[in-house]
């Protein structure tokens, strides 16, 4: 669903080379007992999963008579054709929900870095609280919120948005929950914190002085934001956004609780693939399929927006 | 406070501050100041950290909101502008230069800012003054902390600004790339004539630089005047000692008027001392207090068997070696003066008496035009470093 990276080697102690060549065996070894714990972990627990993952994407057979390795890459094929139009509402979803964490999360992390002063931390903690509740009862908790006849449906209503949004094909009549509006919704929700954080730390470490910098070199102070603040933040913008696209593209939970079978977004096939259907085969093709799609949307993000140098 | 320094023909624009003043909570940072910073003129704002020379510079510079007072640029109040529409540029101290954008970019920024179109000949013009051309496309992290400098001095001084500000500029840098930036920017300012307000600690580099020293002390302007008029005749103990180092001695006047050649008379323990009446600042009464002060290189030492040989008519006083440092061009004495504390000597190494070691009674000896007095009413150790041992050394606070 998701790619992890080894942790980078630690850093070689700050000695000249000749000291280290010279050092005992044992000390040069130091640094790999280190990595041993961390190499075993992700060998148990993401390698093996995944070698055996790939395996069962390529086997055929059924329950009763029990799956053998026959090479059957038609299974890939199969899943694409059948749910093409999952993945792309899994991307739609996710893609508009980080859009909509970013809009609304740069604003907030512009401000705790820059004008909070002192409530910078309590901001800090009002951002980071709904992690103290379960992911799924938050959730839940926006079915309550959007439920027919609850508050926020009266007011939209009241307002007409509703017509607006149904008029735009994100709401169904009177309805926001099982509409695309409430799972992008409960989306953009559950992830703004991870959008908030990394861009809360790329603006915080920007010199203020290059604010001023700027202020004296004739630059407003919108100018100022586009050539200045904005360019510095983006190593903040792209950690943030893959950190809320990527698993809000394999997020099933939000489609399940806030979405009808009109909704379903590719992490609920996988789920009702591996746990109702039981066709693992076509699970695991599923769950490479969208690995493979969003390592290569995000190579294709990161090249683009030429971060390389500024991370 | 009124402060003028002599004015100067340039291209660069004056600076006029009116009662000026910027307060934190309770704290004052600048005092009300009035000052004028003549147009072409190379001004440097000296004194130790939190003095408010950098508040007043980033007053100037529009960063900064006076609380009380009117900034003037040539004529123009531009107290209300913010530091966008203001002719003025800045030199940041650790140079604030953009990071994301190359040494090209870095310089263009303010003319592109400006919507000037064409860039490319002007950049490279200026970047061959500061002899960075071929470092153009680079990013301001893979050059030195020289070379940076330089960039941040490029990306001001472009703009064709009326006045520059530098804070601080090279603070950051080790000695010999210091005397040799000095040196640069003293150049750069002859030959493009814009008025240089100058920020600094080191009074060295003031004095080197600036044809207008004022030195700022507690968040007002103690002396205004030519380095060498402020070294020569300091106005307070506190210029006297930030400035180089002064011997100050607590002294009696004996006789305030009535001698032909103008001097005073004073009494230093034993010792009568010569003080010339127009080289004091404070106001002599015959059995009044003055602190009578000399440079230590003004100061002559010898051996106390030779005490006969010394000239008539010089100020003498006697004591004994307690330490000697040889330093090359001078050896620096500190002398144990009976009752009058610790003074300091700087005797040139031309010809060295081999008598004159630690222990040694000697004879100090100079002329009396050399010496210069005070207000008895102020602290001796003003401006030392022993009085600034508790001072925040964070520039960034001042």
């Amino acid at each position: 669903m998701s790619t992890t990276e080894a942790p980078a080697p630690p850093a070689e102690p700050e000695a000249e080379p000749l000291d280290i060549r010279k050092a005992p065996t044992r000390k040069r070894l130091v640094p790999y007992w280190l990595l041993l714990p961390g190499i075993l972990w992700l060998l148990v627990f993401f390698a093996a999963p995944l070698v055996y993952q790939a395996s069962t994407s390529i086997q055929t057979g059924s329950l009763e008579d029990g799956f053998k390795v026959t090479w059957h890459f038609a299974t890939y094929l199969d899943a694409i054709a059948e749910y093409w139009p999952q993945f792309l509402r899994s991307v739609l979803y996710a893609g508009t929900a980080t859009a909509l964490c970013l809009l609304l999360g740069y604003p907030l992390a512009y401000l705790i870095a820059f004008k909070a002063g002192r409530w910078r931390n309590l901001v800090m903690i009002l951002v980071i609280a709904p992690f103290f509740t379960s992911f799924l009862i938050r959730t839940l908790a926006w079915k309550t919120i959007l439920a027919d006849g609850g508050p926020v449906v009266g007011v939209l209503n009241s307002l007409h948005v509703l017509d607006v949004t149904s008029w735009l094909g994100l709401t169904e009549g009177q309805r926001v929950l099982a509409t695309p509006l409430a799972v992008v919704c409960g989306l953009t929700y559950n992830f703004l914190p991870f959008m908030v954080l990394p861009l809360y730390t790329s603006l915080e470490r920007i010199d203020p002085r290059l604010h001023e910098a700027a202020g004296d070199l004739y630059a407003r102070p919108a100018t100022t934001f586009r050539r200045v603040t904005f360019p510095l933040s983006m190593p903040g913008v792209v950690a943030g956004t893959l950190l809320t696209f990527i698993p809000a593209a394999g997020d099933y939970i939000n489609a399940e609780l806030l979405g009808s079978t009109d909704q379903k977004m590719i992490g609920n096939v996988i789920q009702s693939q591996f746990l109702r259907v039981l066709d693992y085969p076509t699970a695991a093709a599923l769950s490479f399929i969208l690995m493979a799609a969003i390592l290569t949307m995000v190579t294709i993000y990161i090249r683009k927006s030429g971060t390389e140098d500024l991370v | 406070m009124t402060h003028t320094a002599t004015p100067q023909s340039s291209s660069g624009g004056d600076v006029r501050l009116h009662g000026i003043s910027k307060t934190y909570g309770s704290f004052t940072a600048v005092h009300p100041l009035d000052l004028t910073v003549p147009a072409g003129s190379f001004f440097a704002l000296l004194g130790a950290s939190g003095c408010g020379k950098t508040t007043t510079l980033r007053m100037i510079a529009g960063l900064e909101d006076p609380t009380t007072g009117t900034v003037e640029l040539s004529g123009q109040d531009v107290t209300d502008l913010p530091p966008y529409k203001r002719q003025v540029n800045t030199v940041f101290q650790n140079y604030a230069l953009f990071p994301h954008l190359d040494i090209f970019e870095n310089v263009a920024f303010g003319l592109r800012r400006r919507g000037i179109k064409s860039v490319k000949k002007q950049v490279e013009e200026m970047l061959d003054l500061v002899q960075l051309g071929p470092m153009a496309r680079r990013k301001p992290q893979q050059l030195s902390g020289g070379q940076q400098q330089r960039v941040a001095v490029a990306r001001a001084l472009i703009n064709h600004p009326q006045v520059l500000l530098l804070d601080e500029p090279l603070g950051a840098l080790d000695l010999k790339l210091r005397r040799q930036m000095q040196l640069e920017l003293k150049r750069i300012q002859t030959e493009v004539g814009i008025t240089f307000v100058h920020v600094t600690h080191d009074q060295e580099e003031a004095m080197t630089m600036a044809d207008t020293v004022a030195v700022m002390n507690g968040g007002r302007v103690e002396q205004l005047g030519a380095p060498a008029d402020l070294y020569e005749n300091p106005g307070t103990t506190f210029v006297a000692n930030f400035l180089g180092t002064s011997n100050l001695i607590e002294a009696e006047v004996v006789e305030a008027r009535g001698r032909q050649d103008g001097d005073l008379l004073l009494k230093a323990g034993d010792a009568k001392l010569r003080l010339p009446a127009e080289r004091c600042s404070a106001a002599a009464r015959t059995g009044g207090k003055v602190l009578a002060g000399v440079r230590p290189e003004k100061v002559s030492l010898a051996h106390a068997d030779d005490a006969g040989s010394i000239a008539d008519g010089r100020n003498r006083l006697p004591g004994r070696i307690k330490d000697a440092s040889f330093i090359g061009v001078s050896t620096q004495y500190v002398i144990d003066a009976a009752g009058l504390g610790e003074l300091a000597v700087y005797e040139q190494n031309i010809e060295r008496d081999g008598r004159l070691v630690p222990g040694a009674e000697v004879v100090l000896h100079w002329s009396p035009g050399h010496t210069f007095g005070l207000d008895a009413d102020q602290s001796l150790l003003a401006g030392t470093v022993d009085a600034d041992a508790g001072a925040d050394l964070d520039e960034e606070a001042a």
